[in-house]
């Protein structure tokens, strides 16, 4: 199988009311953009775990987006700044665990702005690829296998020992 | 009718969980007449080649403490692992990584580097680093060599329960053996503490109002703390809420905010991503240079909310570290 | 309640049916969807996997629903168009197979994929991953219920001006129960002082009053004035509202609106500031604010009636003539006290209006400082022939005025004061010039930024002004001044403008001065809306819930706006605006329910460890601390869904339905699993 090229893979949260309605428009209107983004849907950026944002790294992606409401426009009033404090903090936790902040992005969309997806996701994709692979998930593979020699090791040691008694 | 056998060990730890042992004071006295302690390298000696002599699953139970950062270490959790029926992971470095998990956000080579030549009290003119192997008068020695990073129990063997706190205290020390000698033991790999929050037991819990609006937060150092008012209430980031309960509440008895020891509740991933979740919706203002201007209060998120539980978070270590 | 969540699924192994639409060419022109349904075919507890050309046409439908009963599925996916479409469709046909509608998920391959992207093989990859993620997410569906909210069948309308007034009358006129709360002595709000009412110059009380003495003899309607809402309990269907009866010291049963009390009061003249007329009349301590007030009762005003002490308290120092003069009718009472009621209500309107911007915030226009100074709800009482001078323009010292300057945009669009313009205020300027050249023959000016006259014959009304003689001078006004330069100017009020039309200052000598003052949010806005659990907006008129597709509804369930309070206004607006807010109420009362989308979110009891650090984060203030658990808990019927409280607990110990962390967490894996 050839190898495929690699390109960044853009996991978005997108709120319910504003962005992905937003995004439902930018395909209506079809506009184009770039594919490497998977949306996920949530009611309200406020239900954006940090956990979700770390695990999504963890997992492979080489970049989060969320989305929500421009502030005083949440459907629920304030959600969206629950999640704008989050991430503030977060950002600068990721980029003290070495991930550039440029990965992480919080954008306010309306759901009148389908072009603004286009352009927000455009512009993510370009700056991830600049960026090149974050690759977590292979990173902590590589790292785990410094503990599987061992593993054999201490087997053999055993084994070796009970021959030696039997 | 032979007594069960015992084991305890100890990898990259400060030697608390000993003492906690020690701790439970006259109660020992039950626990040592009850059970035939094989293995406890801070009071007794012993030899590598009895460990491996011992059959398998020969041990009843191994309360293994530290978390594990070299080969040593991963050898013996190995090996005791297969000797053993039961493999207890006893104190936060083994649940999580605790403290010494924190090495997580360097390399190898930077914190040999640090501690053997640049640290500011180090004198080390020759510039002499440990090595895992060096020949003298015709003999070959050998050191353990340091993993890159550091990792809890369970990222090395399979472990059937956990203890938790830095360390844990008497008092769940005291339940944990008392279950495994009277078979009352929970499911398998069940933490033996509360899956309750730190705050349902704090002597400080009616204190904290329900409408706290974070506009500081201070470290301990930095205030003359109220000794009966809840922290959070103080501006004092407290790990209560994200930590489990059972050590009694000791540190905020103290007049000290929890720190997070007893790890994260069942149903949590990562400990630190919610407590930092859950102090930010609180936060009071709402424009970006407002925010940030109250989060100069923890200067150091990774420290604050990861301090006992890095290798066990989601990203476990720090981006960019070799990783070999 | 029931956590139904927390119900395992019997241990039952998902066993998926998929299927993904070609929706004809829009979705199979860029995503190989066969391909699609190859690849989900071998994805663990996927039992069966489709292609076909149209999901949501009824034989699609069928087909899911033959499906589920033929195949034993337990979980349905459609990969389609957007679930803001659709999703509704689908679960419906899930539920026809025999299936708790909420096992169902969608993925969205159309408006996120084969509309927006332009490589056939990325978007089929894409379609692959997000195909992934929703079979992983389904696994963990729970059945859910939607939750049926019965509805109370009464309204509460808040304020009694022209847009409490038609709202009220629409909905008792379609037999439902109203309970009208105005805090003045009498409804009619603003609308009462206005003499005429633009464009067709009907005579305001005339068109007011018959639908105010409609509201005060209507079966269906309880009239509740000189009250306030003071507290506000409970979500929508089910509100219980606290009002503050205000003591008027009249019984209002028992006054017959005879007036014989005012004349016979000790007070000879009348000497107080007369609010109805802009302090520019006067009245006695007892009271009615006008001929035609509704209720016909008259009201005491203990600031400054003899029989009451600087306290506030009877001191029965006066004669009490008033008491004399009722007679037998025996409807003065001095021994009234504050009372509160509470009512239940299933609707809200509020319809609390406006107030007029205070012109003295414009120290140069010289309101408060130069006498000849007025307001344009001033002038209003002034042309009234019930008013304090009954019709004639006269100034405070007496005498006609020659000249009069109407300046434009007072506190309107201006950056320094209220930055959004009033809309009504062009269109009152030009008929205050019309009706004060009609009384006085004077030389009338007309100072505009803009001539903002959009509605239907306003601009012919405009049309109609220029040819009558009144000065039109586009510039914004830069002061208003009494320091004379020249010998015409002296004992007059001179006005600086620019003409930006003709290209320079100028300096108009005028007798009088009036200030078009625009629209604000009452004083009490701010109070106002915290007790109604809604929003303001940036310039503190009630935020409607979408500017454009529902702007009577409010973020609140059962809580509606009318009127100005929502935002500045004219009244055909404004009675079409109480019009469709007493429809939207009438919707919710007819149905009689509510059906929640049941994604609320629920704290679980044993796990919650009350450290508080939720409560404060509901804005419907759903989640309260119950002191006798020591937990936090979450009324179900006030949970909107929007899981700010779900992310936030710092021990995940609150859940939400349909949107639960295993849900999520799988949804990432899946995304991220396909290379």
């Amino acid at each position: 199988m050839t190898e495929k090229k690699w390109t960044p893979r853009l996991v978005a949260f997108f709120c319910n009311w504003c962005t992905y309605t937003a995004a439902d428009l930018a395909g209506v209107s079809r506009l184009k953009y770039a594919s490497n983004v998977r949306i996920i849907r949530v009611m309200c950026s406020g239900r954006i775990d940090p956990q979700f944002v770390l695990e999504a790294f963890a997992k492979g992606a080489d970049g989060v987006l969320i989305g929500g409401c421009h502030p005083n426009d949440c459907h629920y009033v304030e959600g969206n700044y629950k999640m704008l404090r989050r991430y503030r903090l977060l950002k600068r936790m990721l980029a003290d665990m070495g991930i550039e902040p440029d990965r992480f992005r919080l954008e306010w969309i309306s759901a009148a702005e389908g072009e603004k997806v286009k352009r927000v996701v455009d512009e993510m994709v370009q700056k991830l690829t600049a960026l090149g692979p974050l690759a977590w998930d292979k990173k902590l593979e590589d790292w785990d296998r410094e503990v599987k020699a061992l593993e054999e090791h201490v087997q053999a040691q055993q084994t070796t020992k009970e021959v030696a008694n039997a | 009718m032979p007594k069960p056998k015992v084991a305890f060990y100890w990898c990259a730890s400060c030697g608390g969980c000993e003492e906690t042992v020690v701790d439970l004071a006259e109660d020992i006295l039950g626990v040592v007449e009850k059970v035939d302690i094989v293995l406890w390298p801070v009071a007794m000696d012993f030899k590598y080649a009895d460990v491996r002599a011992m059959p398998d699953k020969s041990i009843v139970a191994t309360f293994l403490n530290g978390a594990i950062r070299s080969t040593e270490q991963e050898e013996m959790a190995r090996l005791l692992r297969r000797k053993s029926q039961f493999l207890i992971a006893y104190g936060s470095c083994a649940h999580t990584g605790g403290i010494p998990g924190l090495a997580n956000q360097f390399s190898r080579e930077e914190i040999l580097n640090f501690v053997y030549k640049g640290s500011p009290s180090t004198v080390n003119e020759t510039g002499t680093l440990p090595q895992t192997e060096f020949e003298e008068q015709g003999r070959r020695v050998h050191l353990p060599a340091l993993h890159q990073g550091v990792r809890s129990l369970d990222q090395v063997v399979e472990v059937d329960y956990y203890v938790p706190g830095c360390p844990p205290t008497p008092n769940i020390t005291k339940a944990a053996v008392g279950a495994l000698l009277e078979g009352r033991l929970p499911a398998k790999g069940s933490v033996l503490a509360p899956d309750i929050a730190l705050c349902d037991e704090c002597p400080r819990k009616a204190t904290k109002p329900t409408n706290v609006a974070f506009t500081e937060f201070v470290r301990p150092h930095q205030r003359l703390l109220d000794p009966n008012k809840c922290f959070l209430a103080q501006g004092v980031v407290c790990m209560g809420p994200a930590t489990r309960s059972g050590c009694g509440s000791q540190c905020p008895s103290g007049n000290m905010p929890c720190t997070g020891c007893f790890g994260p509740t069942s149903r949590v991933k990562d400990q630190g991503a919610k407590m930092l979740s859950s102090l930010c919706a609180n936060i009071e203002p709402k424009d970006e240079d407002g925010i940030d201007k109250v989060l100069e209060g923890i200067p150091d998120p990774v420290g604050t909310f990861y301090r006992y539980g890095l290798p066990k978070s989601l990203l476990r270590r720090k981006g960019g570290l070799p990783t070999s | 309640m029931e956590n139904v969540s927390q119900k395992k699924n019997g241990g039952e192994q998902p066993r998926i049916g998929f299927y993904i639409c070609h929706c004809g060419h829009n979705i199979a022109s860029m995503v190989d969807c066969a391909d699609v349904a190859k690849y989900v075919a071998q994805l663990p507890g996927v039992v069966l996997s489709k292609d076909y050309k149209y999901m949501c046409s009824d034989p699609g439908q069928e087909m899911i629903a033959k499906d589920i009963k033929e195949h034993g599925l337990n979980r349905v996916v459609v990969a389609s168009c957007s679930p803001l479409l659709h999703e509704h469709t689908f679960r419906n046909a899930t539920e026809k197979g025999g299936l708790n509608p909420f096992y169902f998920q969608m993925v969205n391959v159309r408006e996120h994929d084969s509309w927006v992207h332009t490589n056939r093989e990325d978007a089929t990859h894409k379609a692959k991953a997000l195909a992934r993620a929703a079979i992983n997410r389904v696994a963990h569906h729970k059945p859910l219920e939607t939750k049926k909210v019965p509805i109370h069948p009464d309204v509460l309308v808040v304020g009694g001006g022209i847009a409490g007034i038609h709202a009220a009358m629409t909905l008792a006129n379609a037999g439902k129960k109203v309970i009208l709360v105005e805090r003045e002595p009498t409804i009619g709000g603003h609308m009462a002082k206005f003499d005429k009412t633009f464009p067709t110059l009907d005579c305001a009380a005339c068109i007011l009053t018959p639908k105010m003495s409609e509201v005060g003899s209507h079966p269906n309607i309880r009239l509740m004035t000189y009250s306030e809402v003071v507290k506000v309990d409970g979500y929508v269907g089910n509100y219980q509202v606290t009002i503050k009866r205000k003591p008027r010291y009249v019984d209002e049963e028992l006054c017959i609106g005879c007036q014989e009390c005012i004349p016979a009061c000790v007070f000879k003249e009348p000497k107080f500031a007369d609010e109805f007329n802009e302090g520019l009349g006067k009245r006695k301590p007892i009271y009615i604010p006008f001929p035609q007030a509704t209720p016909q009762v008259v009201t005491i005003d203990p600031k400054v009636c003899l029989n009451f002490n600087k306290k506030g308290e009877v001191s029965n120092k006066c004669k009490k003539t008033c008491v004399e003069a009722c007679g037998d009718k025996n409807a003065i009472d001095f021994t009234q006290t504050e009372k509160f009621e509470e009512i239940k209500v299933g609707a809200i309107i509020v319809a609390t209006g406006f107030k007029t911007f205070d012109a003295r915030r414009i120290t140069q226009y010289g309101y408060g400082i130069y006498p000849g100074v007025y307001t344009s709800l001033e002038v209003e009482r002034l042309v009234n022939a019930a008013g304090p001078t009954g019709g004639h323009v006269v100034l405070r010292d007496g005498r006609k005025p020659e000249s009069i300057g109407i300046i434009h945009c007072v506190g309107s669009r201006d950056e320094k004061t209220n930055r959004w313009c009033s809309r009504v205020c062009c269109m009152y300027s030009l008929k205050l010039a019309h009706l004060l050249k009609e009384h006085t023959g004077a030389e009338v000016y007309n100072f505009y930024i803009d001539m903002r006259t959009p509605g239907k014959n306003y601009d012919e009304f405009y049309g109609k002004l220029l040819e009558e003689g009144v000065h039109f001078i586009r510039g914004r006004v830069g002061e208003v001044t009494d320091w004379a330069f020249t010998k015409e100017e002296e004992g007059k009020l001179v006005i600086r403008v620019e003409d930006t039309l003709a290209g320079y200052v100028r300096r108009i000598p005028v007798d009088m001065v009036v200030l078009s003052v625009g629209l604000e949010p009452q004083p009490d806005a701010q109070d106002v809306r915290r007790l109604f659990g809604m929003s303001c907006g940036g310039e503190g008129f009630f935020l409607e819930r979408h500017p454009k597709l529902a702007p009577v509804n409010t973020f609140t369930d059962g809580i509606y706006l009318a009127g100005c309070c929502q935002g500045p206004k004219d009244i055909p607006d404004t009675v079409a605006q109480a019009g469709a807010a007493a429809a939207e109420a009438m919707q919710l009362i007819d149905r009689g329910y509510i059906e929640q989308e049941p994604n609320t979110a629920f704290i679980l009891q044993d796990e919650c460890c009350g450290c508080k650090s939720c409560i404060p984060l509901c804005p419907y203030t759903a989640i309260v601390f119950d002191e006798s658990t020591q937990k936090a808990i979450i009324n179900e019927a006030l949970c909107k869904g929007c899981g700010t409280c779900v992310g936030s607990c710092p021990s995940g110990s609150i859940v939400q339905n349909l949107f639960e962390d295993d849900q999520i967490f799988s949804e990432i894996e899946g995304v991220l699993s396909y290379d």
